[in-house]
């Protein structure tokens, strides 16, 4: 049933660190290893080796500059997928049912045997975390790897959604938002973790950390200390040698 | 937003002839026999065929009928209730007409509520798109009143050939003005930017994007040919839609080949119009790719 389920307690989501993204693409790629096999229909290249290839990604990371005043330009990586929206207009709607948000811990999914693939929800997502699959014809979506979070099958410290797992930089953090003394929730509140284009109303879980103000001018060149470094032992003595001559 | 063909012909084909069905039940183009059979069957048939042509871009076509499942959410849903419901009703009306079969005052009854139920389906298809507020230049009331005007317009033309056909058509001239006029501001109203969408400050601007060739949600939603043409297309449907028909039932003999003529211009219009409501509209996840 494409209704939205009232707001669940649990609230499963991520929560992505602007400031240590280093847009390795990591993610990207093992995202994209992970829903190859296991959840759904395999997520498809069309024209792979060929002069216009096209893939369905779940995850896709954007590289934005800002230039915050009196500091130096910064580029900043940003990772876009499904944010799990507690509003999420992208349910209500499909005309299937294809399309639902768990009651049990808010996911947003698809069920692909009643996709028909007809975009609309793709429409509604201002995010653009939903692909239409060019091969399968159904809607693709991150599941926060919900094949992975409950199985019991993984050791325990695979028990997370695979872009997380794989993060070399521990940019992407796993977790229940919907409890305020969770380890996301107090990132969140710390860092003031924000939603993204919060007046469209879908009130999204997925949160966002902001990069740290960094690269403030000091009123001198960064490297000014070391220009002072008195040299010693062997490189000393060449040092006052050559003065000399 | 892309310009699917199948959606542009779904949209203008059902709306012509679900106006032109509601005319029909509602006695406007008093027919019996063959005449009645060719009127009643252009009716269905433009309003089937586009119902049809919107199954084509699917990408599971064959699970089609799931779509009547979800009426309490998804306007898409109500949509085809509304259409089957009114195809239902029209059907005593037809079969009275066409056959002459005596069925005395309860024919009455249910054109009325055929001619009711197609203006609710009209609703329903404008309201697939008026819904999206990801969608600023459709989330807007003009558009249902655009789409009913369409409707209205094509179903008299095609009815009724004569004075009140032309007033239909000036109005929907009146509304595409109000429509497009309105439409140009409600992507900067709708206070989207790429700050918004990245929370990233008012210095933020795109430095490289995530993909190097185009993905579905670029070749979907990010569509920029039809805003080079846009003022031209605004024209044409201006032109074809609204003032070519108009004069078309004014000055030309009430009857088929008026008709004829004037419907032909008015769904060159209509395809002018809907190509452009599809490429001039700008979705807010434009902004990630720096597109907008």
């Amino acid at each position: 049933m494409t209704a939205l389920p009232p707001p669940s307690k649990k609230k499963l989501g991520l929560v992505i660190d602007l400031d240590t993204c280093v847009g390795c693409q990591a993610c990207v790629t093992a995202c994209k290893g992970w829903n190859d096999q296991g959840y759904g229909a395999p997520l498809s290249d069309m024209d792979a080796y060929g002069s216009s290839p096209c893939g369905t990604f779940l995850n896709r990371v954007h590289s934005f500059e800002v230039q915050p005043e009196g500091a130096e330009a910064q580029i900043i990586h940003f990772p876009r997928s499904c944010l799990h929206c507690d509003n999420a207009p992208c349910v209500t709607v499909c005309p299937t049912g294809a399309s639902y948000k768990r009651a049990e811990d808010g996911i947003v999914l698809v069920n692909e045997s009643a996709c028909i693939g007809c975009g609309l929800c793709a429409w509604a997502c201002p995010y653009g975390a939903r692909e239409l699959d060019g091969e399968a014809g159904v809607m693709k979506k991150c599941t926060l790897c919900v094949d992975r979070i409950y199985n019991e099958n993984l050791p325990e410290i695979d028990r997370q959604p695979a872009c997380v797992r794989t993060c070399p930089t521990g940019a992407r953090h796993f977790g229940d938002l919907g409890d305020p003394e969770s380890p996301v929730s107090r990132l969140v509140a710390e860092r003031g973790g924000y939603d993204l284009m919060p007046d469209l109303g879908t009130a999204p879980v997925n949160k966002y950390l902001p990069p740290r103000p960094k690269d403030r001018d000091r009123g001198a060149p960064a490297l000014a200390p070391l220009s002072d470094l008195k040299a010693t032992g062997l490189a000393g003595w060449l040092d006052r040698l050559l003065e000399k001559i | 937003m892309h310009p699917a063909p199948s959606v542009i012909l779904f949209t203008t084909l059902s709306g012509a002839g679900f106006g032109f069905l509601a005319c029909l039940s509602l006695g406007l183009l008093p027919a019996t026999g063959w005449a009645a059979f060719f009127a009643w069957g252009l009716a269905y048939g433009l309003a089937v065929a586009g119902l049809l042509a919107s199954t084509f871009h699917l990408g599971n076509p064959q699970r089609a009928l799931r779509a009547f499942t979800q009426w309490r959410t998804s306007w898409l849903s109500r949509e085809g209730w509304a259409s089957v419901t009114t195809l239902a009703f029209v059907a005593p009306g037809a079969a009275e007409a066409v056959f002459g079969w005596p069925t005395g005052d309860w024919t009455r009854v249910t054109g009325l509520l055929a001619a009711a139920m197609a203006i609710v389906t009209i609703l329903c298809t404008a309201m697939i798109y008026a819904q999206l507020r990801t969608v600023p230049r459709w989330h807007h009331w003009t558009v249902p009143l655009s789409f009913l005007s369409f409707a209205a317009a094509g179903g008299l033309i095609l009815a009724a050939p004569g004075a009140y056909a032309a007033l239909a058509c000036l109005i929907l001239g009146a509304v595409l003005m109000l429509q497009f006029d309105r439409g140009d501001r409600q992507f900067a109203l709708a206070g989207s930017t790429l700050a918004a969408a990245t929370g990233l400050g008012p210095s933020v601007r795109p430095f490289a994007p995530a993909n190097t060739s185009p993905n579905y949600i670029m070749r979907e939603m990010i569509f920029q040919v039809g805003r080079k043409h846009a003022l031209k297309l605004r024209g044409l449907a201006l032109i074809l839609g609204a003032l070519l028909p108009a004069a078309l039932m004014l000055t030309l003999p009430s009857g088929p080949v008026a008709s004829a003529l004037a419907f032909a211009s008015y769904l060159a219009g209509a395809f002018a119009q809907r190509w452009l409501f599809f490429a001039e509209a700008r979705h807010v996840v434009s902004h990630y790719y720096g597109q907008v």
